[in-house]
This record gives C-alpha cells, sequence and structure tokens, in this order.
C-alpha cells in the first residue's frame, strides 16, 4: 500500500509520542495522557523491533532498534528495560546514525609502501597472524601484545584471553578499561575481597541522599540522573555534588561543594572522624563484619618506566584507626581542601543520620586519581562506620564508564593479571582456565606482565614489537599520547588496529581491520550494576565488516589453535558464553543461562534459582550468605569487610610558578569517549562540533582572556591550542582548567600525565599542571 | 528529519507555563499528564542544523527542569 510522506510522518510522530507515554508509564504508575492514552496506536506494519543493550555507556539502557528493508531506522528506550524504563539520552537515542558515515571502514586495509592498500580480509588475516607468529619464534610470546576495551563484547573478551593466555600462553593482554575503572577493582577487592558493587539502580528508588564524588552524572550518566532527579521531586530524595568543577549535575543537585584537586581523599577522612567522634558509628555493626588494616604510604607515582610496587597491608585495632583519624578534624581539613568545616560537618551528619538512606555514587573523579584505590577504600569506609551497605537506598556505589567494562574488562577479566575466574597468580584459578579452556595448565603463565601505561612504554621502548587493538582508540585516550603517538610509529612494532572507523590510532597501523559495529553483530555486556545484557544481530555489516571475535578466532586458527576455538561463524556468541559461563557457576557469580538472556531486558548476576541477586553481601537478599548473619562479606575469609587507613598525599604533580594551573580532562553528553563515533553523528556532531578549554571567569579576566579565543595549554609533556570557554558547558574553580578529550583535532592528552595509582595502575587524568597562554 | 519525544519536567508549579511555553514553538507538538507534573513533548524538525537551534531554544525555558529524551525517528521530511 502506497503510504504518502506526509502519512508516513504523522505516523512515526504517533509513535514517538507512544514511546514517550510508555516510558512515563514504567516511570510513573499510573499516569494519564487524557484522551491520547488509547487513541490511534498505528498497527506497526513494517517495523521490526529488536532489543539490546545501548552500545555507549555504562548505564546500560536497554533499547529498542527498529529496522525497515534491513536498515536501522529508529531507536527508543525498551519500557520493560528495569534500567531506563524506556528512557534514552541524546546519545542513546542518535547511536545507530554513525553507521552511515562515508568513511566507514568496510575492508581492510594493509599499508604498502607508505600507503594503505584496499585488501581482502582473508589476506589480511592471513598477514596478521604470521606476523604474530613470526614475531613470537624470533623475540618470545612476551613480544606480542593484545589491547582491548571495555566496549567488547564479553565473546570478545573471552576469545580475547583464550588466545593470549590459553593458547599462546603471554598474559600481555589489556584493556582500556584500566584507564577507567582499575581503581574501582582495586577498591572492591581490598575491601570486600570480591569485585563489582553490592547495590543495583533500584538503590535510586530508596535512597534519601545521593552524593556524587567528583562525578558529572548528568552528563555521564544522563538516565540515572533523570531517575535521581525524578525521586528529587516526588518523594524529597536530596542530591548532594562534591566535585572540582561546577557542572550540570551541580545545577540541578541539592548542594554543590567544590574542594581543591586531590583533597578529597583527607574530606573522606573527616567525615569519618565526625562520625566515629559524635557516636554515629553503627558499633555492632562494625564489631561483627569489619576489620581495620594499613597499607604502605609514599607510594610513588610510577611515572618511570618499570616502576614496581606491592603494597603489605598490616592488620590493626580500632584504636589505632581513631589515633589515624586525628590528623583530619575537619578544621585541620578545611585549610588545605578549601571545603568549609561547616559543609564537612553537613556531609558528615548526611552519613552519620541512621535514619537516612544515602548512596554514594563515583565514576572517573575518584578512580582517575593517583590514590584511587584509596579513594574507593575510603568512602566504603564512611558506609562500613555507619553499617549503610548492601540495603536497598544505603550503599557504595562505583559506576562504570563503559558498556561492558564489568561484563567484559572485570568478569571475562581482560587484564594482565585476571582470567575468566580469579587472577593468574593462583594456581587453583589457572587449573581452572586450563581445564576448561583443554590447554595443559602450564601455558598459563603466572605473573602478570605489563598494564596499560607500561605496554604502551614496552612498545616505545621496543620490547613489545607486535600489538594488536580492538575496539578502541589509544592515541587519543592514553594519557602523555606526546609520548605513546611517537613510540607507535616506530618500525620496530607491528601495529594492527580493528576499527568501525578510523581515528588517529588506525593511523598509525600497519593492517586496518574493519570490524562490525554493535547491531550488526550479536553480543553481550555487562553494565555496572552486574546485569548481563544480550542481543542478537539487527543489520548486516557493510563490506567484509567482520565481528571483532570471529577475527580473533580466525587469527587463532591460522597460528595453529584451530582445535580450541571450534565455534560457528553464526552461532559463535553463544557458544562461548556457554563456555564462559562455566567459570562463575555457584551461587556468588552464577550467570544466566542464554534462554534468560534473549527473553529478558538483562538479569543481574548472580543469577541463583531463576533469580537475580540485587543486594550482595546481605542475607535477606543473597543466598551466597551463610554465615549465620545478617551480612556476609563472603570474599574475605573470615567474612569481614576492611576499614582502611589512607591518608592524604598530594597529587604527583601540582602548580607550581611555571605551570600555575590544574588541568582536568573529561567529556560531555554529546560525545562517546573520544568521538569516534558520535563526531560521525551529525546532530550530535553539530551540538558539540569541538573540544574547548575552560576558564573560571576571574582567570580568564586577569588573564584578558574572552570566550572564544584561541588557547595554548602547555604541560611539561605537550602542548594543545583550544578556543577559550567562559561560563558555558561548565565552571572550573578558579587556579584550574578543564578541556574534554573526545575531539582527535585538539589532543589534550599531549598534555596530561601518565602517573597512575600504584595499587590499581590506573593513570590520573585529572590532574596536572600547565600554563595557559594566548596561542 | 528527526523527530522526537521527551519527557518535560516543569519546575514547582510550572506545568502550565510550561505547557505555553512550548506550545508556542512551532516545532513543538506538547501533551500533558492529567495527573502527574509531566508533559510529553515531541519534535519535528526539518534538518540537523533546525534540531540544534530549538535545543538551543529549548535550553533556555525557564519553567523546564529537564527534558529526558525518550525515543527518536529519522524520517524523510515531507
Ligand atoms: S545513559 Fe548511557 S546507556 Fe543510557 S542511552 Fe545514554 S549513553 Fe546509552
Amino acid at each position: 500500500m502506497y503510504t504518502s510522506l506526509t502519512n508516513r510522518r504523522e505516523f512515526i510522530k504517533k509513535m514517538a509520542k507512544l514511546s514517550a507515554m510508555a516510558a512515563a508509564a514504567s516511570m510513573f504508575p499510573g499516569i494519564i495522557f487524557a484522551e491520547e492514552q488509547e487513541a490511534g496506536i498505528p498497527a506497526d506494519a513494517k517495523l521490526d523491533w529488536k532489543k539490546g543493550p545501548c552500545r555507549f555507556c555504562g548505564v546500560g539502557c536497554g533499547i529498542l532498534v527498529g529496522t525497515e528493508n534491513g536498515k536501522a531506522v529508529a531507536v527508543k528506550g525498551d519500557p520493560k528495560c528495569e534500567v531506563n524504563k524506556g528512557l534514552l539520552c541524546v546519545k542513546g537515542y542518535h547511536q545507530t546514525m554513525c553507521v552511515q558515515a562515508r568513511d566507514r571502514l568496510t575492508h581492510a586495509l594493509v599499508k604498502k609502501n607508505g600507503r594503505y592498500v584496499k585488501t581482502p580480509i582473508d589476506e589480511a588475516l592471513d598477514l596478521v597472524a604470521s606476523k604474530m607468529k613470526e614475531t613470537i619464534e624470533k623475540h618470545g610470546k612476551d613480544s606480542v601484545a593484545m589491547y582491548t576495551s571495555g566496549q567488547s563484547t564479553i565473546p570478545e573478551g573471552y576469545v580475547a584471553s583464550k588466545l593470549m593466555k590459553g593458547a599462546i600462553g603471554t598474559n600481555n593482554l589489556e584493556c582500556n578499561a584500566r584507564l577507567c575503572m582499575a581503581s574501582a577493582v582495586a577498591g572492591f577487592l581490598t575491601t570486600f575481597g570480591t569485585d563489582e558493587p553490592m547495590g543495583c539502580y533500584e538503590d535510586i528508588d530508596h535512597a534519601d541522599y545521593f552524593v556524587t564524588w567528583g562525578n558529572n552524572m548528568a552528563e555521564m550518566h544522563p538516565v540515572l540522573f533523570s531517575r535521581m532527579l525524578e525521586q528529587k521531586s516526588t518523594r524529597g530524595a536530596k542530591i548532594i555534588d562534591f566535585a572540582t568543577r561546577t557542572s550540570r549535575s551541580s545545577g540541578a543537585s541539592d548542594r554543590s561543594i567544590l574542594f581543591e584537586p586531590q583533597t578529597d581523599l583527607a574530606v573522606a577522612n573527616a567525615i569519618c572522624y565526625e562520625i566515629i567522634n559524635n557516636n554515629w558509628m553503627n558499633k555492632s555493626f562494625v564489631e561483627k563484619h569489619c576489620n581495620f588494616s594499613k597499607g604502605l604510604t609514599n607510594m610513588g607515582y610510577g611515572t618511570e618506566d618499570k616502576y614496581k610496587f606491592s603494597d603489605k597491608p598490616e592488620k590493626v585495632d580500632f584504636e589505632a584507626y581513631k589515633e589515624f583519624l586525628k590528623d583530619y578534624t575537619p578544621e585541620k581539613v578545611a585549610k588545605y581542601s578549601k571545603v568549609s568545616v561547616k559543609d564537612i560537618k553537613y556531609l558528615a551528619a548526611i552519613y552519620g543520620d541512621p535514619n537516612k538512606k544515602v548512596v554514594s555514587y563515583w565514576c572517573m573523579g575518584v578512580n582517575q586519581h593517583t590514590r584511587g584505590t584509596w579513594m574507593n577504600n575510603l568512602i566504603y569506609n564512611m558506609h562500613l562506620l555507619t553499617g549503610k551497605i548492601s540495603q536497598p537506598g544505603n550503599g557504595p556505589f562505583s559506576l562504570t564508564g563503559q558498556p561492558s567494562a564489568c561484563g567484559t574488562a572485570r568478569e571475562v577479566g581482560t587484564f594482565t593479571h585476571k582470567l575468566p575466574k580469579g587472577v593468574v597468580m593462583n594456581e587453583k584459578h589457572r587449573r581452572l582456565a586450563a581445564k576448561i579452556w583443554k590447554v595443559p595448565y602450564e601455558n598459563i603463565p603466572s605473573k602478570p606482565t605489563y598494564h596499560t601505561t607500561e605496554m604502551f612504554r614496552a612498545v616505545d621502548r621496543g620490547d613489545i614489537k607486535f600489538i594488536w587493538t580492538q575496539v578502541t582508540n589509544p592515541l587519543v585516550s592514553l594519557p602523555k599520547t606526546s609520548r605513546y603517538r611517537p613510540g607507535m610509529q616506530k618500525d620496530s612494532c607491528f601495529v594492527v588496529v580493528s576499527d568501525v572507523f578510523p581515528t588517529p590510532t588506525s593511523d598509525v597501523a600497519d593492517v586496518i581491520l574493519p570490524a562490525s559495529w554493535h547491531i550488526e553483530k550479536g553480543g553481550i555486556y555487562g553494565n555496572s550494576e552486574r546485569r548481563t545484557q544480550y542481543w542478537d544481530q539487527m543489520v548486516e555489516a557493510p563490506g567484509e565488516a567482520t565481528p571483532d571475535a570471529w577475527m580473533t578466532i580466525e587469527i587463532a586458527k591460522r597460528m595453529g589453535f584451530g582445535e580450541l576455538f571450534p565455534y560457528t561463524r553464526e552461532n559463535h556468541v553463544d557458544e562461548i558464553y556457554n563456555e564462559y559461563r562455566q567459570f562463575h557457576e555457584g551461587v556468588k557469580h552464577g550467570m544466566a543461562p542464554l534462554d534468560v538472556l534473549k527473553k529478558e531486558s538483562g538479569v543481574i548476576w548472580p543469577y541463583v534459582d531463576g533469580k537475580s541477586t540485587q543486594w550482595r553481601f546481605n542475607a535477606t537478599y543473597d543466598p551466597a550468605c551463610d554465615n549465620g548473619e545478617d551480612f556476609h562479606f563472603y570474599g574475605k575469609p573470615d567474612g569481614r569487610a576492611i576499614i582502611w587507613l589512607r591518608p592524604f598525599e598530594p597529587a604527583a604533580e601540582s602548580p607550581d610558578d611555571e605551570y600555575p594551573f590544574w588541568l582536568n580532562t573529561g567529556r560531555v553528553v554529546e560525545h562517546w569517549h573520544t568521538g569516534s563515533m558520535t563526531r560521525r553523528i551529525p546532530v550530535l556532531h553539530q551540538a558539540m562540533p569541538a573540544a574547548y578549554v575552560e576558564f573560571h571567569p576571574d582567570d580568564a579576566k586577569k588573564l584578558g582572556v574572552r570566550n572564544g579565543e584561541k588557547i595554548k595549554v602547555s604541560s611539561r609533556r605537550g602542548s594543545c591550542i583550544l578556543p577559550a570557554s567562559i561560563n558555558e558547558r561548565g565552571l572550573p574553580t578558579r587556579g584550574q582548567v578543564f578541556v574534554p578529550f573526545f575531539d582527535e583535532n585538539m589532543l589534550i592528552n599531549d598534555v596530561t600525565l601518565d602517573a597512575f595509582c600504584p595499587i590499581s595502575k590506573e593513570p590520573d587524568f585529572k590532574k596536572c599542571a600547565v600554563k595557559v597562554e594566548k596561542a | 528529519m528527526p523527530i522526537k519525544s521527551y519527557l518535560a519536567h516543569p519546575h514547582d508549579g510550572k506545568k502550565e507555563q510550561l505547557l505555553q511555553d512550548l506550545s508556542i514553538i512551532q516545532e513543538c507538538e506538547v501533551l500533558p499528564a492529567e495527573n502527574r507534573d509531566i508533559l510529553i513533548l515531541v519534535t519535528d524538525t526539518k534538518d540537523d542544523h533546525s534540531e540544534v537551534e530549538l535545543e538551543k531554544k529549548l535550553k533556555t525555558i525557564k519553567s523546564l527542569k529537564l527534558l529526558a529524551m525518550v525515543s527518536g525517528f529519522n524520517s524523510k521530511q515531507n
């Protein structure tokens, strides 16, 4: 039947309206929209709607993608998904539009005499496999490396780990999640002995207070922020924004409290001091469920190559903890944190009030920190001291940036020290991996090799001679790219880049492999709240673009490991997941079977007896608790969580006479990380076409800088020229400038410092010293 | 070009005002909830440029507390 464009447009408008009504209905049960509610639901004859998770952030919103004649033509929030209840943010809605970009990588490109030559994919894969093999033969297993992503799917991460650790026998596998949540992992492991948040997003519906620590959720986790705002207006829940920059989140919060960079460590300790000093501590909880420990201090910052550190935890008692906190009275801390005594006491009273439920949220501000593990520990301290943990509406909740930083990077374990269950250093874990992978146990080396920063240093030094990056763009996202770009350009290393679009990283590749995008392949992600989310392929990929997992399998076969990778192209996602699931069997981490994942809009692990476990460590909700108490922190051998003595220590580099400003880097709501996808979505690109350097108006006035004027931002590492932005998106504190990192034409990471947290090895992108001058 | 739908949250006591503010914008169609302080907003713009301009305009509306996007469709303009 012929449908005129006018009719079609009206039809689409009706569908848009209905999607919004469905979202509203799931967020506000009983909501009524007068005459429109039932009227005119169009018979949706042509669009085929398929469910999946959003491609972008760690919130993990459920989406429905409408396809027509093999093309994705519409995206809407999935009202059945408990994460977003039908909502989406601006990135989520526009996501499928990037696949139409004109410069899409559709065929393999091999560099020959300095030029990229279009090459059949089989030939390119032959070349990659032979290079990898030849490099291993000449220089040993540890001369080859893979660098993957928190945006890799679970099957992609799994086959990468199996190839590198099980088949080849090297721990040279890392992922970009090291840059975003390694401190959260180290925090969980040191405090609880097991990774990932104990609560879930449903906490939002119960909390009285949300305290966000260095976390601009309105831009970075917008759908969760919308849910919080809804609770603010319906139940009077309060949002407290604790940050170094006034952002969109600050504007929408009840209170915005600003602190001097790095002093969050001291303020967190001051809050704990106040909790104890005012007798707000939940004594019976602490006595039953907690231990106290201290570790090494003055650890350094890892700015030198081959830096090594391992902590030496030492058990202490409550008296020692009280003594330690004496350095952190609100009066002492107010002097250097620039947070008033009154505000410190205000924050402490929120955590200390036994009748108020509190959720703390954090993400990059806490994690990308040279003392990131400590900061994670300190937030747990506040919740443990008050017993506000593992209950609906009460708990510390570290948010992830990437859609499968939890599912893939952390759970599959695409880090040098990790295995799908446990760590390479543990013999039991190596034996389990060897058994499931069907490889000799001796294949899996027991020592971790390079964490991310050290991996790219090893490329620069010439120690790594072959590197394959997948689903990531390190030459925009690493700190100190001014060193690592020339490092990757050296002839000593053969570089393979798999991606959907050309990037500054593919610019230095010897072979570029064309990857299928999100909905052009099937996959599984795991979001911030331990939710595993499955999707089927929805549309065909263009040209010879191939799923990353399948390219890894093809390489494994070509290297002679075919019998270890017996998967079929059509069904490899399911086959790999079924194999992987064996690693996590049991009540502590059981993963849902495929038929459940295919039906539901994600389920939360541990998935036990057909049910998601929403609050871990609480015997009411978590079947893994077996100590007969109301709480059980079973990640630790004695079932107790640890309250850590972690002091304030200064940043790796602070402003001085020569470099008088702090540089803070971050993201904006319109762009996903390095912008390789979102800058190819016209609406998003036009809304935020270029990066900028944000000034406090007083600093701008002092320097005589006007909006839009070109400014050179330089550090001891490099420089970057950007337009000035004053009183626009955000407002840094005096003495600080802020630059978003999405823009490959203004590489701010040439300026940043590659200092990292010695425990988690996560770099600090939020603090280094720069000077600013008119360009 | 883009058709989008949003949930629009007014500032306290400003639902009627927001309804008026949005209704006078040509590209906007508004549907208030009867029993909640929520409005559904459907926007229909002719190209990406007008889309950006509209977004700018929406940001200046004082009665609007929050816009949460729900869905979007990319369709040819008649
Ligand atoms: S909040 Fe995150 S997951 Fe949800 S739609 Fe936006 S980018 Fe996607």
